[in-house]
């Protein structure tokens, strides 16, 4: 099944990607190139092969429950562009009145 | 309620796991430390970071799957459900989609008619809280990351819930084995137990499911009963005026006592969920079940049947005691003082309940001592004090947990069993009411709890009641002619 533009558009409102006409054009052409070789696979018979979650062989990989020191609250926040004192800053969000 | 419909309703219960640290790092899952301070690289999302799974979280999670009833999943693996929040750092909340560690169980209520439902469980699945978004301060949004990363089970029930009570009750019983077996403390007002409900009505004898409504911030289980029935009456009328009902979110406001749409800026969902590559499956051997299953403690079913059998308890009694497990903790600490359990679960379930939700404390932090309590019961029981002289007690033992014995002695309660003392009381009672003598004399015997009124009130309700009884009944039969 080919991607089409609104696929595209779609893919890049979830991704919070600001995209022209032009690009999305572009991309569903490469986005289906790529989906083209991939389809190749498609040539293997894999009726008995296990699908494969992870490439190492490894389970129950766990760390005890025991408290290690965290981070100042500076430096968590030395990134940010926007803080105060306390808290990351972020344009407001309103999910309710 | 309408009753052309029924109403299809499942809820999604979030549960905090009482572990030390989150779910992927080693950060405090401390509630209420200063903004941003128990965080670090991992939960704040740092680009090239390694989430490492914190085994407590997988075995208290098999917990809350044996004690519903569930199959645990030998095989089960982490995913990724991508969305932007600014509470989510990632990007994506790391849960479980495909695989989850626990599915099929269900648990049984007992509604208010008497008659028992069963409702099924899902699955149960693992997964990372996100922060907290501030709104209310100024024009930006505020946001501290302490609570990314605390691990959260959640608890999809099948749409086999038809009513407010049923999901109340199906609520409850959540809490009451989340708490029993010390995973969750389960307080909704504070947010470590959240509930979601999806809701649906069709008439009666259909089969296919209507479309569904999913509400939101309910923060108390009360709350969780208003706004279901709100909303089941909101569809109905919908319906019944030959509208359509319109699949959304639906946000419960208390203090309006309605649900209204949430405004959101993204449309339809797409988490694109898939695999996450960082964290390794979880294979839950049979040898590991079995271990966790010998920590599996006693749940409020089976105590509530050991204090029927044991303790030979009326079912009332032993169903309240055991409602909460700090409850039930309390009440057997008692008897290791007493052996009266029936007093015992009066008093617990009288006064000590009164006072514990007048003033909407825990058990735990209810100001007298089991033992003391004990104390108080045995003074009772070996005629030291009487009942009466008990109830002026407690308060004073209120006041500090003060050892009744105490009490007793300092205020000089201790009750009067010496015969020839409360003889000399009755006498002078008699003395001063002759009247009501000749009363009882022809016939009216109400007159004796005149006459006990005024042997107690004299005794300052020291006087052994059972020894005031029978003495004056034989000192008024002495003055019959």
């Amino acid at each position: 099944m080919p991607v089409i533009k609104k696929d595209v558009e779609h893919i890049a409102k979830l991704a919070r990607l600001k995209i022209t006409e032009e690009e999305a054009e572009n991309y569903t052409g490469q986005l289906n190139q790529i989906l083209e070789y991939v389809e190749k696979l498609n040539e293997l018979d894999t009726e008995n092969v296990e699908p494969l979650s992870h490439p190492v062989e490894n389970v129950n990989v766990f760390r005890d429950d025991k408290l290690k020191p965290s981070i100042n609250t500076e430096d968590a926040l030395k990134n940010a562009p926007h803080k105060d004192d306390q808290h990351f800053k972020v344009p407001k969000v309103i999910n309710q009145d | 309620m309408n009753n052309k419909y029924e109403a299809v309703i499942g809820l999604e219960v979030h549960a905090q796991l009482l572990t030390d640290t989150k779910i992927f790092c080693g950060c405090s899952t401390k509630f209420g430390n200063p903004p941003n301070t128990n965080v670090c690289p991992v939960c704040l999302g740092h680009p090239g970071v390694l989430p490492v799974m914190n085994k407590k979280v997988v075995e208290y999670s098999v917990l809350m799957g044996l004690a519903t009833n569930c199959a645990i999943n030998k095989k089960s693996v982490f995913a990724r459900k991508n969305y932007f929040y600014p509470d989510l750092p990632k990007g994506y909340q790391i849960s479980q989609y495909e695989e989850p560690i626990c599915e099929h169980g269900y648990i049984d209520v007992v509604k208010s008619d008497g008659s028992a439902k069963r409702i099924g469980i899902t699955r149960i699945h693992m997964e990372e809280d996100a922060g907290k978004s501030i709104h209310d301060r100024g024009g930006e949004t505020l946001v501290d990351v302490n609570r990314c990363g605390t691990p959260l089970i959640e608890i999809v029930s099948e749409p086999d819930i038809r009513t407010a009570e049923e999901a109340y009750l199906y609520l409850t019983k959540i809490k009451q084995v989340l708490t029993y077996l010390g995973i969750c403390d389960g307080n909704m007002e504070e947010g470590s137990l959240r509930c979601d409900a999806n809701i649906s009505i069709r008439p009666f004898g259909q089969k296919e499911l209507g479309t569904k409504t999913e509400v939101k911030n309910m923060n108390s289980f009360r709350n969780v009963e208003r706004a279901i029935d709100f909303e089941i009456a909101r569809q109905i009328e919908i319906v019944e005026d030959g509208g359509i009902i319109t699949q959304q979110t639906l946000l419960w406001n208390a203090d309006l006592n309605e649900a209204m749409p949430m405004r959101s800026k993204e449309g339809a969902h797409d988490y694109r969920y898939f695999l996450d590559p960082d964290l390794l499956p979880i294979i839950i051997t049979d040898s590991w079940k079995n271990e966790i299953l010998k920590s599996l403690p006693e749940l409020a079913d089976a105590r509530k049947e050991r204090f029927i059998n044991n303790y030979k308890l009326p079912l009332y009694d032993a169903d309240l005691l055991t409602s909460e497990k700090p409850l039930a903790d309390y009440y057997e600490e008692v008897l290791t003082v007493t052996n009266d359990y029936k007093s015992a679960s009066n008093w617990v379930m009288g006064d000590i309940l009164k006072y514990i939700n007048d003033e909407k404390i825990s058990p735990k932090d209810f100001p007298i001592s089991p033992k003391n309590l004990g104390k108080l019961i045995e003074l009772i029981n070996n005629n030291t004090i009487s009942g009466k002289i008990a109830k002026d007690v407690f308060p004073e033992m209120l006041k500090d947990n003060s050892d009744p014995e105490l009490i007793v002695k300092e205020k000089n309660l201790v009750q009067i069993t010496d015969t020839s003392a409360i003889e000399g009381i009755i006498e002078k009672i008699l003395n001063e009411n002759e009247g009501q003598i000749k009363e009882y004399l022809s016939g009216k015997e109400k007159v004796l709890g005149f006459f006990v009124g005024q042997i107690m009130k004299e005794s300052k309700g020291k006087a052994n009641p059972g020894i005031v009884n029978e003495l004056l009944k034989k000192k008024l039969e002495e003055r019959r002619d």
